[in-house]
This record gives structure tokens, sequence and C-alpha cells, in this order.
């Protein structure tokens, strides 16, 4: 990925042959880190990480600087982290702000679990945009599985009842609710969300939920405000981080991991229904970094 | 993390300073320091902090501070002067000539509005007269035509589309005869979402742009978007010579350093804000509130203007 690239030929450009580990190369760095959207006080944390290690272990040469960084990091993202795994019967209700890509990771996610032998069906939890009921009807078909579905303007708890009733009678594994974007700001529609949650618990209190909220990996620091409210209002499980086939670094997961401790369970990588990987801090940390 | 406001931090920086006539270099320092934590916080892009933290700091040096205000909100005045000044004037409106149809392209990536913004558009260009027609090249995302259709209807603005089996770049062109044998006087194209590092999208647009010589060209930024605001922007401009931005989603709580970042690497007016799902959030830029909201502090800034 070319997003990779430039990060780690950055940090290789400020390693020269024997330059120590000092302040001005932790300031080089610190530059690195915050244009990679990881933000100031995460990155404050990481570099001072960074230079304890370095004197507890008595390294002093700058090409260890990219080990040291990739661990520091590696520990933040696997901080506490269960695996994920797939139960049966399992709710997964998608959230997040407008235009990030929730829809898409639906059809990727439906099509991925399809792929591992379960019985999938999607709810078009968001009747509001246009044409967004159409946009995850032809995921459905492209994924070739059952979908529930109102009529634009109607009111999306209802949605999601329906699709947990037809879950039931049908013996489905795995529900996935879209919902419409929202920014976190706005308390009516955060409330809408809670509304929905309540159903969920009230309807089928024998699946287990899990609320995945959905970043777009060009977001700056708004998206570790967009996850604490998110958070608050329908405790989100885990975080999709889309659009990393960008040249942005989604370093605010590095953040927002560090700040509120929810672990990233996925990247989307492009467009397409195969676009979707499962995140893993390992490969993550060394993709950027080694 | 408690975030305390820019201003507070200057003022507990400047309360040992109170009285004092002129700012001296390291007083300045000291306070510039917060402000470019304060604009690294709203996600301007750090090499654009860096230099806009050199020039202020020359600004500030050696000025007399004003009988009205503490060396805080002098140095905060002069931040915020200069912010406005890069951000430049207030040009809300398309510079759209004589030419019929008159021809307005949109452009960004994934997600960021464009097709709304399509539809805000056709609403005030209705509004002022015109006669607009929108226009389907997005023949990508799932469902991307049924969208501009809904969009459409609901201003009132018919919808020109081929479908999604044929070129962009032909949809563009045909587009042209419609809008002229149906009395359409400006058209509004809607494409795809794409990365600015997709060689093959990126050719797409400038054939498109070659085949219908917009008279503008827009491109459309989230105003969460966070560092590489600028490498998005200055991409689309040099591929596309763009003529405008939209800044959508200025509903949400984003301090939206995205704005500097894209004007000082495009110097490209940002023509119009988004900010809410309606059709009719389309608002002028303010570069004053824009500058105010990027330091995060609006009110002490009227209490400032007061002074
Ligand atoms: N390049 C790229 N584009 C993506 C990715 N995921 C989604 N997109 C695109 O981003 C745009 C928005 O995706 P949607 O799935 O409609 O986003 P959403 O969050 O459902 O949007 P709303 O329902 O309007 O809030 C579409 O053009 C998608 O094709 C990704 O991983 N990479
Ligand atoms: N809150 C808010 N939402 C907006 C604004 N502008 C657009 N949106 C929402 O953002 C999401 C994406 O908008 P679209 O117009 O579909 O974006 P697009 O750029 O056409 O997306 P693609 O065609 O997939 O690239 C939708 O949910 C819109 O309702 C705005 O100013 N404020
Ligand atoms: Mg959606
Ligand atoms: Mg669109």
């Amino acid at each position: 990925l070319k997003t990779r690239e430039n990060l780690t030929s950055k940090i290789d450009s400020i390693v020269t042959i024997g330059r120590k580990i000092d302040e001005e190369l932790l300031e080089e760095l610190e530059e690195i880190l915050i244009l990679a959207d990881i933000g100031i006080s995460t990155t404050s944390k990481i570099i001072e990480g960074i230079r304890q290690k370095a004197k507890e272990r008595k390294i002093y040469d700058a090409s260890q600087i990219k080990k040291l960084l990739a661990e520091e990091v590696y520990e933040i993202l696997q901080k506490d982290v269960e695996p994920f795994t797939l139960t049966s019967p399992m709710v997964i209700l998608v959230v997040g702000v407008n235009g990030v890509g929730k829809t898409t990771t639906i059809g990727k996610l439906a099509y991925l679990y399809k792929k591992e032998g379960k019985k999938v069906i999607l709810a078009a939890g968001d009747t509001f945009r246009a044409a967004a009921i159409d946009q995850l009807e032809i995921w459905a078909e492209r994924v070739n599985c059952p979908i529930i579905k109102h009529q634009e303007g109607s009111d999306p708890a209802s949605v999601i009842f329906d699709g947990i009733q037809a879950s039931k009678a049908r013996g489905i594994d795995i529900l996935i609710c879209d919902t419409a974007g929202r920014l976190h700001n706005k308390k009516n529609l955060m409330e809408e969300l809670r509304k929905i949650r309540k159903v969920i618990d009230r309807e089928y209190p024998e699946a287990r939920v899990e609320t995945f909220l959905v970043l777009d990996a060009t977001t700056g620091q708004n998206a570790l405000q967009q996850a604490k409210i998110f958070k608050e209002v329908s405790d989100i499980t885990g975080i999709v981080l889309t659009k990393l086939d960008g040249t942005a670094k989604g370093g605010i997961v590095v953040a927002i991991k560090s700040e509120l401790n929810v672990p990233i369970r996925y990247i989307g990588i492009g467009e397409g229904i195969e676009d979707l990987q499962a995140f893993d801090a390992k490969s993550f940390v060394s993709a950027i970094f080694q | 993390m408690a975030f305390e406001s820019l201003s507070e931090r200057l003022q507990e920086i400047f309360k040992k300073l109170r009285g004092k006539g002129k700012l001296t270099e390291k007083d300045i320092k000291e306070a510039m320091r917060e402000v470019k934590v304060a604009l690294l916080e709203a996600d301007v892009n750090f090499k654009v902090v860096k230099d806009f933290i050199n020039s202020v700091t020359e600004k500030a040096l050696g000025q007399e501070v004003m009988e009205s205000l503490t060396p805080g909100q002098q140095v905060i005045k002069i931040v915020n002067d200069e912010l406005i000044a890069l951000m430049g004037s207030t040009q809300s409106r398309l510079n759209i000539g004589n030419k019929v149809p008159a021809v307005i392209m949109m452009v960004g990536l994934q997600g960021s509005g464009k097709t709304t913004a399509c539809g805000k558009l056709a609403n005030l260009l209705k509004k002022q007269g015109k006669n607009p027609l929108l226009v389907a090249c997005d023949v990508v995302r799932p469902a991307a035509i049924k969208q501009l259709q809904v969009v459409g209807a609901n201003v009132n603005v018919p919808v020109f589309t081929m479908g999604d089996k044929v070129n962009p770049v032909d949809i563009a062109k045909a587009s042209i005869d419609y809008a002229r044998s149906h009395n359409s006087d400006v058209i509004i194209i809607d494409t795809a979402g794409r990365l600015h590092i997709d060689e093959e999208l990126m050719e797409e647009l400038v054939n498109i742009k070659k085949a219908v010589q917009p008279d503008e060209i827009l491109l459309v930024v989230d105003a969460m978007t966070g560092q590489d605001a600028v490498n998005v922007a200055s991409s689309f401009n040099e591929r596309l010579d763009i003529t405008g931005v939209i800044l959508t989603k200025l509903d949400g709580d984003t301090r939206g350093g995205a704005a500097l970042s894209i004007k000082a690497v495009t110097q490209k007016p940002i023509k119009y804000v988004g900010a809410g799902e309606k059709l009719t959030d389309l608002e002028p830029f303010y570069p004053d509130r824009m500058a105010s909201r990027i330091l995060g502090m609006g009110d002490v800034l009227t209490l400032i203007e007061k002074a």
C-alpha cells in the first residue's frame, strides 16, 4: 500500500547512518506521527515511551527507532484485545457519521460471513438518506443474502424489529443492521440510535450484540470525539477503519485505542466486495513501520 | 482529555506579563507553542502550521500591546487576523458567465458529499431564477443514479441519466445537447467519488473536463478531514485546476482545520459550506467564523472585538 511506504520512507529518511536517538530525532519523529493523524496527546505518549525504552535498554543508535516505535504502537493497539469470533445468533449494528462507508462495509461483511458458512440477513435501517435502501439492496443482491426493508421515511427501529423477527423465524446466524449516517453532536439522532439498541436488547436477548463504529481513515482528530460519543450512546464494541487504500494513514485509530480502548476489528481497502480485511495489530504495525 | 481552550492557555502564559508594554520574543515563542498545539488539534496540516507560526511570529514581534488588551488577547488577535487573511475574503458566488448551458462539475473523495452538494447547488440556482439540470455521471457507486434522482425530485430539478453502462465522458457530452434542447441554462455534473491517487479515475475527470469545459470545478471536501487534506486537495487541483471548494459537514463539532490547509496549498476559494443533510443547508463561507472555529474560541473573539 502506498500510504505505508510513505510513512516508512519518511522514517527511513530521518534515520541517517551514525545518527543518535536524541531530542532532535524524536522531534522529527513526532512530526511524522502527527502527519499520520495520531494526534498530539497520543503522539507525546508514544514519544515518551520510546524515550524511556531507549534509556532503559541503553539504545542509542537511530537505526533502532523504527523497532521501538513499532513496539510502542503495537502495545497500544494490542492491549486488552480479545480476538473477534463469530457466534450465533448475533446482531451487528453498524453506526457512524455520514459517508464513512457503513453501507459498503455491511456488504463486504455479509460477503465474508457467508463465505464462512454463516446465514446472514441485512436490515435496511437507513430510512433517511436518498436511495440508501436501494444501495443496500444492491449489496444484498451481490452477496446473495436476504434483506429486510421498509419504505423511505419509516421508523428505523421498526425495520430492525422486523429484521430480528425474520432472523428468529429463518434461523439466521448474523443480522447486520445498517443505520443512517449521523453526526454525533445531533442529540435527536443519537437518541434514535439508543432506541434502536433498546429494541434489539428487548426483542433479541439471546443474541450477542456487536456495535461497529465505522471511521473514515481520512478523518482527523474529530474521529476521537465521534468514538467518545458513539461509545456513550451505543456502547461500541469495535471499529472498522475504511478507505485505507488512500494516502491517509488512519493514525487516529491509534489515538482512539489509546484513549478509549476500543479494539479495531476490520479495515476497508477499496470499494470492491473483497476489499475488507480483519484487523491484525501485528501486520498493521509491521506494514507501517518495518 | 480536558481540552483547555487556547485563550485560557494563553491567558495563563501572559498573566505574569500583564502591564508590559511590548511583546518580547520570548513571550511570543511561548505563546506560539500553544497556538501550534491548537492548530494541530484542529487538524491544520503540520507543514501549514509551521509556515503560519513563522510568519505570525515575525508579525507579532515588537508590536505594542494595545491599551485595552492583555498580551494574551493581543496575540490571539494577531493570530486570528492572520488566519482570516490566509483564508481569503468571502467569495460565495459561482462564476458562471453567459455560456449556455453553464457547466458546474463536482469532484472529490468517496463520501465527501458531492451528490448532496449537487442538489443543494441546484436548489440555490433555481431560487436565483436559473433552470438547472443535474447530470448523473457516477456509474460506479451502487444506487448513485437513484440517489441523484431522489435529490433532484426533492428540489424539483430534472436529472439527466444514461444508466450505468455508459462512459461518464459520453454522458457529460450528451447532457450538453440535452440541456440546450430542454431549456436548461446550467448543468451540474455529479461524478463518482475517487481517490486522488487513482490514476485511471483521475484521468476520467480530466477527460470530462476536456469534453464539457466547465465554468466551475468544485472540490467537495469533508470538514473532518485530517492531515491528508493537503495531499487530496493538491492532487485534485494539479490535475483539474479546480475553481473552488465546498466544505461539507460543518454542522458537526469538528474544528475544521482542513479549510486552512486546503486554502494554503491550492490558493482556491472556499465558495460554500454544507451545514446539514437537507438540501437547503448550504451557506456562504465566512473566513472570520472559520478562523475562530479553528482556534476553538468564538466567544473570546467577540469579547476582543468589543474591547
Ligand atoms: N476507496 C474506498 N472507498 C470506500 C471504502 N468503503 C466505502 N467506500 C466508498 O465511500 C463512499 C461512501 O460509502 P457508503 O457505504 O455509502 O457510506 P455510508 O457510511 O453508508 O454513508 P451514509 O449512509 O450516507 O452515511 C462510497 O462511494 C463507497 O464506495 C473503502 O474502504 N475504500
Ligand atoms: N451532516 C451533514 N451531512 C452531509 C452534508 N453533506 C452531505 N452529507 C451526508 O454525507 C453522506 C454522503 O453524502 P453524498 O452526497 O452521498 O456523498 P458523495 O460524495 O456523493 O459520495 P460518493 O458518491 O459515494 O462518493 C450522506 O449521508 C449525506 O447526507 C452536510 O453538510 N452535513
Ligand atoms: Mg449508508
Ligand atoms: Mg455521490
